[in-house]
């Protein structure tokens, strides 16, 4: 039984979404009986098979809603209104069957308001129209006939229920029982076709006597149908997808083999060889062919969107799908599914014009949505066109300088086509009026994350008055991709040639690349294109960083508006690779996109584009060289809990660590730079003198040779910390394990496997400065602060550098803790506190702040947060959160506290 | 402990277990989680993972993710620092569908041992070796500890919970 309810639940699937859309043409061209006869087929087959499995509440349904139908056959006129009943009969029928394969059962509740509408609709119109007419002319046979023909039905049904047999083959022979029917009923509209002429108008005699002669078509296509059903058989997606594995399989082996041949010359091989490549390759097309489905299968709910929009819109659209039959691979078309309904439904919003305005501007009054697909290279090209009113660029380039995505300069140079891109970001709506459809600037994003995560691109072409066209790029298939094949240090790694535009070599000379505060870009034909270097990306940075960047080729790739350089050091060519899915261990790494075997037999990681395109745009990319590691740009990292720490070897050869957002730089220096000045070291740095201070007091400064300094700075002072040597860069989730009782130390951790000190640098910063701790803000007086966060190193971090700034800081571990403090302690007057927390996050302690007393209520609250996004601003500014600093931003931190004292102040004034 | 308990009821009264040795200490894995021996070669490292995987390798055309046992134990790389591009063997496992390669220092013979040498593992052992051996087994002069598959192949689901 299961295996059967499975079956009728894909098939009624199925049969729903076609219904869905011949209902839609059968309202457009209501004479079309062909329409209307495999509608009808339709629901009666749901029908039957829902009375066979016991289904009683889909089976009322569907036969209220094949009563109706059965009367559009009998010539009843089929509305607008009617035909939106019975979609909504659909739609609960489909909302019925999502249940019953959720629970495996028909879920309870009642349909009584849908069936009563259908039975009114049903019944109550033959009295208004073509009915009374034979029910004055014509003889009792004929009324009878009538009512009769619905009944009829029910009598089916019950010999339909009543027909034996729990297996398939009984299965089918109900399916012809409903053709037999009407065929039965045939001879009774036969008979007042030959009264009628008296008194019947023609149209309905013509109607009425169709029915009767399409009843054996009926039959035929059954019949048809039923033989073509042998010829196709249901395989389990899953039977199909090993399938494609083990085909991926001998492709790689082939290649293998292919690889051999052409190092051994050994004829005797390569005849046998080529047949095995030439069957494979046969092969690999053949079961790429089984999993694919036609793109119409996707539009297929289309008509039905437009059809309802239309509606609810009160705008005439036409849909116009060409292509449908272009096929695919389906698990393309599974994505892409969603973004198309939703471009349909934006054209359909935005794009076109009101009725009334579309005759205002001398167009149809029909707003055409077209939507195309057609094969190209080895990619699949759909358009959805509409011909409204275009994107308004003016409003987006105004929208997109007010929301800061770009500044007035930038998007006047920009060209159209970039600006319309702009719709692509989250959050981006221009639309003066947000409906239920659409406006609320959702969605876009999504679509193109959406078309992005199967490497496929999306493309804007808009004219004012003309209409838009958007037109989707994607790759035929995901098993099988074209790649560049580049080394980046010592390995190779395969890059996706769908987002490859071009390939440049670079060198000292003429197309070198250069820096911007370290920052590598390129000059490429008057314009500046972001690098980022493939090494350094991957944390391989092997310490010759500016040396491999002075000849190598920079990969120009494309990833939705962004369009960036992947320094690489040599390209080697293209070839087709078939894409294996990371280990569930490495696919959290987003730089890739899955793995390959290559002709070799090497294993090569395959880059995704879109992975580095986000970190090209947050702009942290780890340096190349340690020198140039700066420590504001590598703030925005410390999202999930992981620190970059600078590790360095300090006194007696222990290794010792500092955050690295707080160190402004590394520093190599002379040792006859160092100058004494009574009794302290010091050196001339950028104009200024520099105290020096080691980090440890075993740590001599050396008399010859060159000295490592970690260089702290804050606002004017600057301090240099003297190390042994440094040793690395690491980024680790730091679990503080010894609190050390020594002020200079904050505590341990385990880094890379060994054991090191993290220092305090706020042990170290008054050492340089004796005024330092005091801070230079000492003439205010000294506010209390409230500093919350779980970590107790961000806390340990934090406090002596809010207490260097002027502030005396209390500290809470918890949401709770702070509450209390908060609740008793009437001196607080500022909170700092980490947004993200285990259990009661900051924002619920700011949310309870604000509902409690006044004094709570309108203190001032700063947010520490790993990662600035959208919502949070959001969620922040709903909450009265003064600022937002990201969570190493101790310079950001502290101009927004003076912000505050400063607003205070004025308020006081 | 748990996993201890089931292993050891699951198992009969002599088990077999594959030997194998990361710096001088003796591991056994369960003979029939073991699907390969073989030596390893040509590890494509995968920048940015966790420290525990050296890389990915190619085993008769499937991408096998390679597990430096080493480091799962914890222990520092000295030794392993050196024949990092080339470990010396591998022993091929697999969990959930997924194909890894375990990188030893060296395999040793197959053991069949009984429950008579079989010992809790003890409690002082370093908290992350607790939770990788299932038992510890008396051999002849040396110490043979049965290590848990796949609690030595579960470390990416524990990382991502304390994350």
């Amino acid at each position: 039984m299961d295996d059967l309810l499975r079956e009728f639940l894909t098939e009624s699937g199925e049969h729903l979404d076609t219904v869905d859309a011949e209902l839609v043409r059968f309202e457009q061209d209501p004479n079309n009986q062909t329409i209307l006869r495999n509608i009808f087929r339709l629901v009666h087959t749901i029908k039957g098979t829902c009375g066979f499995l016991g289904l009683p509440r889909l089976e009322a349904l569907a036969h209220a809603a094949e009563t109706l139908m059965g009367r559009f056959r009998d010539g009843l006129p089929a509305t607008s209104e009617s035909v939106t009943l019975i979609l909504s009969t659909l739609d609960r029928l489909k909302a019925i069957l999502a249940d019953l394969e959720a629970t495996g059962s028909e879920p309870a509740g009642s349909d009584d308001d849908l069936i009563s509408e259908l039975e009114r609709m049903a019944s109550a119109e033959p009295e208004a129209a073509p009915a009374p007419p034979p029910e004055i002319v014509l003889p009792e046979p004929v009324s009878r006939e009538l009512k009769p023909g619905e009944v009829s039905l029910d009598d089916l049904e019950a010999a339909f229920l009543a027909a034996p047999g729990p297996s398939e083959a009984d299965f089918a022979a109900p399916v012809s029982a409903p053709v037999e029917a009407p065929k039965a009923e045939a001879p009774k509209p036969a008979a007042p076709k030959a009264v009628a002429p008296k008194a019947e108008p023609a149209e309905a005699d013509s109607v009425k006597a169709e029915p009767a002669g399409d009843t054996e078509a009926v039959v035929a296509t059954e019949t048809t149908a039923a033989g073509s059903k042998i010829q196709t058989i249901r395989v389990n997606v899953d039977t199909l997808e090993h399938l494609m594995t083990m085909v991926s399989e001998l492709v790689l082996t082939r290649n293998q083999l292919l690889e051999i041949a052409r190092r051994h010359e050994d004829s005797s091989y390569k005849v046998p060889l080529q047949r095995l490549s030439h069957v494979t390759a046969e092969l690999q097309e053949g079961v790429m062919k089984t999993r694919m489905q036609p793109i119409g299968s996707a539009w297929q709910k289309l008509p039905r969107v437009v059809r309802d929009l239309s509606a609810e819109l009160g705008k005439q659209i036409d849909l116009v799908m060409v292509g449908a039959e272009t096929e695919l691979d389906r698990q393309v078309l599974e994505v892409i599914k969603d973004p198309l309904t939703h471009m349909v439904r934006n054209s359909a919003d935005h794009g076109l014009e009101s009725t009334a305005g579309r005759i205002a501007v001398g167009k149809p009054a029909r707003g055409t949505i077209r939507l195309a697909a057609y094969h190209e290279g080895g990619t699949i090209t759909i358009e959805i066109a509409d011909d409204g009113k275009g994107l308004d660029l003016a409003a987006i380039r105004k929208k997109a300088v007010e929301r800061g995505l770009a500044s007035q300069s930038d998007v006047e140079r920009m060209t159209d086509a970039q600006v319309a891109k702009f719709i692509f970001d989250a959050g981006f709506s221009t639309a003066a009026a947000v409906t239920s459809v659409s406006g609320r600037g959702v969605g876009m994003d999504v679509v193109k994350t959406n078309i992005e995560t199967i490497g496929g691109i999306i493309d804007i072409a808009t004219t004012a008055g003309r209409g838009t066209t958007f037109t989707i790029k994607i790759p035929l298939t995901l098993a099988i991709v074209a790649a560049l094949i580049v080394r980046a240090g010592e390995h190779r790694f395969a890059l996706p040639q769908v987002a490859v535009l071009e390939l440049v070599r670079v060198d000292a000379g003429a197309q070198r690349v250069e820096r911007i505060n370290g920052s590598p870009v390129l000059r490429l034909r008057e314009r500046l294109l972001p690098i980022v270097s493939l090494t350094g990306l991957l944390g391989q940075s092997d310490g010759q960083g500016a040396e491999t960047e002075q000849a190598g080729f920079v990969v120009v790739a494309q990833v939705g508006r962004e369009r960036f350089g992947i320094l690489v050091d040599e390209v080697f060519h293209t070839e087709e690779i078939v894409v294996k899915p990371m280990s569930a261990k490495l696919r959290h790494i987003p730089m890739f996109a899955g793995n390959t075997i290559l002709g070799d037999g090497a294993v090569v990681l395959i880059v995704d584009p879109n992975g580095v395109a986000r970190q090209v745009a947050q702009g942290i990319q780890g340096s190349n060289s340690h020198a140039d590691a700066d420590a504001e740009s590598e703030a925005a990292e410390m999202g999930d809990a992981k620190t970059t720490l600078l590790v360095f070897k300090g006194g007696q050869g222990s290794f010792k660590a500092v955050p690295l957002s707080l160190v402004t730089r590394l520093e190599e220096i002379e040792c006859d730079k160092v100058e004494w000045l009574g009794g302290r070291p010091l050196i001339q740095y950028r104009g200024r003198l520099m105290p020096l201070v080691p980090a440890d007091s075993a740590i001599t400064i050396r008399s010859e040779g060159t000295q490592a300094l970690v260089v702290f700075s804050d606002g004017e002072r600057a301090m240099g910390l003297v190390v042994d040597e440094i040793v690395d860069i690491v980024e680790e989730r730091l679990d503080i394990e010894i609190a050390a009782d020594r002020s200079d130390l904050i505590g341990s951790a385990v880094l890379r496997g060994r054991a090191t000190d993290i220092i305090n640098i706020a042990h170290f910063l008054p050492l340089a400065y004796d005024d330092w701790a005091r801070g230079p803000k000492k003439a205010e007086q000294a506010s209390t602060l409230l500093l919350v966060d779980d970590s107790a190193f961000f806390r340990d971090m934090l406090s002596p550098v809010l207490k260097a700034a002027g502030y005396q800081v209390i500290t809470a571990a918890s949401a709770e803790a702070a509450l209390t403090i908060l609740q008793s302690d009437a001196r607080v007057e500022v909170v700092v506190t980490d947004l993200e927390m285990p259990g009661r996050s900051g924002f619920d302690l700011v949310a309870a702040m604000r509902g409690a007393e006044p004094r709570l209520a309108g203190l001032p609250v700063i947010g520490l947060t790993g990662t600035v996004g959208t919502d949070v601003v959001e969620r922040a500014r709903s909450l009265a959160i003064s600022d937002l600093v990201a969570k190493f931003d101790r310079s950001g931190l502290i101009a927004a506290l003076a912000e505050i004292s400063a607003t205070n102040v004025s308020q006081a004034a | 402990m748990q996993a201890a308990n089931a292993n050891g009821a699951e198992t009969g009264p002599t088990d077999e277990y594959v030997t194998v040795y990361v710096a001088d200490t003796l591991f056994g894995l369960a003979i029939e989680r073991v699907h390969d021996v073989f030596v390893p070669s040509g590890v494509t490292p995968v920048p940015l993972a966790p420290s525990e995987i050296v890389g990915l390798l190619n085993l008769r055309g499937r991408v096998v993710t390679a597990v430096c046992l080493r480091r799962r134990l914890g222990l520092p790389d000295a030794v392993a620092q050196d024949d990092k591009a080339s470990p010396k063997m591998a022993i091929g496992l697999e969990q959930t569908g997924e194909t890894f390669a375990l990188v030893v220092d060296g395999v040793g013979e197959v053991l069949r041992l009984g429950a008579d040498s079989r010992e809790a593992v003890p409690i002082n052992l370093d908290p992350r070796w607790r939770n990788l051996a299932t038992c510890v087994h008396r051999l002849d002069g040396r110490l043979l500890v049965i290590l848990d598959v796949d609690a030595l192949l579960g470390f990416s689901a524990a990382g991502a919970k304390a994350a």
